[in-house]
């Protein structure tokens, strides 16, 4: 390695640790474009996928933004009905499948698996770097569906309405969102080679930090759901295009099976999205409260029980549509039963805090806001899950608020933490801290502002997918609009002080934060084959303090002292 | 306070609902002050560096404390769910002197009419106090009929029949909302509900232009559409009557047995050959396509009414329905004869219901 790559703002992070000869950093290994868009360096595919689903992120968050600014008053004055209704499935389609499904699993869990388990890369790096292009291939149809016109189903695309009297552009988006599945599929299928076939000696499966078993179990509903959603969007495309009479009750056809269909996938892809939030908050509560995670098997079995009661939950989305009271009553007990695992988390997690020496830094506070909105959204889970609550809230404001509140509250949240965790160890830089903790909090307030009053107007009575209301629920919509511009500019720091950082910000050391996981006990950013050596695993998972010892006062290192492992 | 955050209680539903939903509220809002309460306590007191005790836990008690909370959540959970399921349960059947309302929904309107012959368009009056039920399809995508007031929801499904009921407990105009999103103008598929003391119902239904209730409106049906040439009794044809069907098991050909509900009445209209009555054969054509959703209604009702006893809901003054049906008294199911007493329940399978 030469002196002069030192100069490189992609070189190695210390100039003091490169007389030691260390290899270069994967961001070294090539600076073209083409060097990007062939790398099978999972690291890399990482960042491709971050930055293809910010760009998601963001056209989703402008829909939404369009939503609530139509809503600030009761009347249609922003936009028509044609345009809110394409403006709120334009929403969901590209939120739901283009930025939450892909978000963890794909970005920090592509980049971090295999540095987790001291692993060099995933177990099919081509697959992986497939994935991503199939990622792209259904964003870019479900994208050009919104210019041939924009789509008005919703995204939960009932039929007959999406398949016999919808005028827009569904097939085009249909297909998209079919064609991102087999990019899921595929990386489900990586994830679970890569945790069988690819732990470093000594890696038990009950030494895997709990991030590596969120993926795990997201990667099993990946696999086993996502092909039943192909299967239905299939038929939705088959009746739509070529007139094949499935789902229209006018030739014989069954409306409710689609929802069946649909809910049996759309049910577990909310595990999905809030599994892989769940690993990583178990890893910053642990570090920044320098304790052992409290409950380790418990944490793990919950984790594989929740993906599995989560399969058998997905009628209580069809309460009012005329199924028979005893199938209701069972999917409403599976749906309390499935809340169980849950709550051990968060008391676990609370748990992890008794004792500790806890810091505050600004993926601790993500996490802490994190603990707080998904006990909310958990909770009120139990609401929808009560069938008589749920016939008057269903399809109401309340199960907007609901599963927002874990979607977004928490597994964004969780998104925010992880990336600020790991963005030492992904770019080799530190983010400048007060920004982060001032995004943090009003993040947190800026949330709770827009979907609290939500809760209210759904008890109320105000539908879903609304464009002009009764006037009386508009206090609680001005609040809402209100919140939304607090959590607009949010999200937007982030995006502001990150890309500052990847420019100007410090040189972060490799274990800035004093953490226990291996991915920590390599270079930052890491080299192309991830360790200098064979990394080894002697110790369980969160070894923050011996056993049966206290932990101790243990100042993370930003950015004053360096280590080298 | 409360009552600005909570809807108007205006069925007997709603008090029931809103105490499951307060009761929730109160655990869940405990629930969610214990966890803050204890993140918010933990971090002050094992901030870093503070001189808070930190003593390792015995492993013992880690493990007892997961069991306890465990046990714990499940216990209430299901306590839950037993308290909201028994509140289901009970409000499932409708009473069965319930006043029956068909709802037609279709884009972007609501039809109803009721089983005295009122028909209205995105409005229902009914009487205080009195249960009504509601039967609900749509003619073209779903729909959901939402009375939040009444706490009452249910889908109308294109080529299928849901049904739900309620008692209203107050006067007043309350709304109707659709809630399953239907298309460009769903947010104005909008109407009301209005619930009238019963003089004034009364008073109201008499002002309505003089329509025939659904029964009767399927009798005339059931002779212009030629129905009759088959199945009215005396007919050449080798055709099941009709005349106390409604509510039976009946034997199909294949061995099978099916209960003449709604369900089955409009199959056997519209795809007629799927479950044929043993004894017969498949000769009756499809109505697909001949006949409304409402013209199905109509015909159901008026099937209906063959095989029930008198009806509360019957127009004063006019004879009952199933004395005016054809044929002789004896050559009708004992439900059919004014006055006997109406047996809901299963009749012996296999019972002759040809003339």
């Amino acid at each position: 390695m030469s002196a002069g790559l030192a100069e490189s703002p992609t070189a190695l992070a210390d100039r003091g640790e490169l007389a030691l000869g260390l290899p270069e950093s994967y961001l070294a290994a090539g600076h073209t474009l083409g060097s990007w868009l062939t790398s099978t360096d999972h690291k890399r595919i990482a960042i491709l996928y971050a930055i293809s689903i910010t760009v998601f992120f963001f056209l989703g968050g402008a829909a939404a933004t369009m939503v609530r600014l139509e809503l600030f008053t009761p009347k249609a004055d922003v936009v028509g009905a044609d345009t809110y209704n394409k403006l709120f499935t334009l929403h969901g389609v590209i939120m739901v499948w283009f930025f939450l499904i892909p978000s963890i699993p794909t970005t920090l869990g592509n980049f971090l698996l295999p540095l987790m388990i001291g692993a060099r890369d995933m177990a099919f790096p081509k697959l992986n770097l497939a994935s991503w292009y199939l990622n792209i291939l259904g964003g870019l149809l479900t994208a050009s569906a919104m210019l041939a016109g924009g789509i008005d189903t919703g995204w939960t695309f009932y039929v007959p309405y999406a398949t016999v009297f919808s005028n827009s552009a569904v097939s085009l988006g249909v297909l998209g969102v079919f064609v991102s599945g087999f990019s899921t599929i595929a990386t489900g299928v990586n994830v679970i080679a890569t945790t069988h076939t690819l732990r470093a000696p000594g890696m038990t499966w009950f030494r895997l930090p709990l991030f590596v078993w969120a993926l795990y179990t997201t990667s099993l509903i990946f696999v086993l759901a996502t092909p039943v959603l192909a299967v239905t969007l299939l038929l939705v495309v088959a009746e739509r295009a070529f007139d094949l009479p499935i789902f229209d009750p006018a030739r014989g056809g069954d409306p409710i099976l689609f929802q069946h269909l649909f809910w049996f996938y759309s049910h577990p892809a909310v595990y999905i999205m809030i599994l892989p939030a769940m690993g990583v908050i178990s890893e910053v509560i642990t570090c920044f409260a320098r304790r052992r995670v409290f409950g380790y098997t418990f944490m793990v079995y919950a984790l594989l029980a929740i993906a599995v009661i989560g399969f058998f939950t997905w009628g209580h989305h069809m309460f009012t549509s005329g199924m028979s009271p005893f199938a209701a009553l069972v999917f409403s007990f599976l749906s309390f039963i499935v809340a169980v695992p849950s709550a051990i988390k968060v008391f676990n997690w609370t748990a992890t805090l008794y004792r500790g020496q806890i810091g505050f830094e600004s993926p601790m506070l993500y996490a802490l806001g994190f603990v707080g909105l998904f006990t909310v959204g958990g909770l009120t889970g139990l609401f929808l899950a009560s069938v008589p609550i749920d016939v008057h809230v269903q399809d109401t404001y309340f199960v907007v608020a609901h599963f927002h509140y874990i979607m977004v509250g928490a597994s964004v949240s969780a998104y925010f933490a992880g990336l600020h965790f790991w963005w030492p160890k992904v770019t080799g830089r530190m983010y400048p801290e007060t920004w982060a903790k001032f995004a943090a909090i009003l993040m947190f307030f800026g949330f709770n502002l827009t979907f609290f009053p939500q809760f209210i107007a759904g008890y109320l009575g105000m539908p879903r997918r609304y464009h002009v209301y009764p006037p009386e629920f508009q206090i609680w919509n001005v609040l809402s609009s209100s919140g939304a511009a607090v959590l607009a500019v949010a999200y937007l720091m982030p995006l502001g002080y990150l890309t500052w950082s990847v420019l100007f910000g410090e040189r972060a050391r490799n274990d800035p934060w004093n953490a226990s996981g291996l991915e920590w006990r390599t270079t930052s950013p890491p080299p192309r084959e991830n360790f200098l050596g064979k990394p080894e695993v002697l110790a369980e998972p969160y070894n923050y303090h011996p056993e049966g010892a206290p932990p101790v006062k243990d100042q993370p290192r930003i950015p004053a002292q360096g280590s080298l492992t | 306070m409360l009552a600005w955050l909570m809807p108007e209680q205006a069925s007997v539903q709603a008090p029931r609902v809103d105490a499951i939903f307060l009761a929730l509220t109160a655990i869940s809002g405990a629930i969610v002050l214990l966890v803050v309460g204890l993140v918010v306590a933990f971090s002050i007191r094992f901030r870093r560096g503070s001189k808070a005790n930190r003593d390792a836990l015995p492993s013992l008690v880690a493990r007892e404390f997961e069991i306890g909370w465990t046990a714990a959540t499940l216990f209430v959970f299901v306590f839950i769910f037993w308290w909201a399921a028994s509140a289901e349960i009970r409000a499932y059947v409708a009473p069965k002197d319930a006043i029956e309302v068909h709802v037609v929904a279709k884009q972007w309107m609501w039809k109803t009419q009721s089983s005295n012959g009122a028909r209205e368009i995105n409005e229902l009056h009914v009487p205080v106090g009195a249960p009504v039920r509601l039967i609900l399809t749509s003619q073209d995508v779903i729909h959901s009929f939402y009375v939040p007031a009444f706490r009452l929801k249910r889908d109308a499904l294109p080529g299928q029949q849901t049904e739900t009921w309620f008692k209203a407990t107050k006067t007043g105009t309350f709304h109707l909302l659709c809630t399953e999103y239907c298309g460009t103008d769903h947010a104005r598929m909008l109407g009301r509900i209005v619930v009238m003391e019963p003089e004034d119902y009364a008073r109201w239904l008499s002002a309505q232009p003089e329509g025939d209730d659904l029964a009767h409106a399927g009798e005339r049906l059931f002779a212009e559409r030629g129905c009759a040439g088959c199945h009215a009794p005396g007919s050449g044809v080798h055709a099941p009557g009709l005349a106390g069907l409604w509510g039976r098991e009946i034997p199909l050909a294949g061995g099978r047995t099916a209960t003449v509900d709604g369900a089955y009445v409009r199959d056997s209209i519209l795809q007629p050959k799927r479950d044929v009555a043993a004894g017969y054969e498949p000769i009756m054509p499809s109505y697909d396509g001949l006949l409304s959703d409402g013209e199905i209604q109509e015909l159901t009702a008026y099937i209906r009414a063959l095989g029930a006893g008198p009806r509360a809901s019957r127009t004063p003054g006019r004879p009952p329905l199933s004395s005016r049906v054809p044929g002789a008294a004896r050559d009708r199911s004992p439900a059919m004869v004014p006055g006997a007493p109406v047996d809901d329940g299963p009749a012996p399978a296999g019972a002759a219901t040809r003339p």
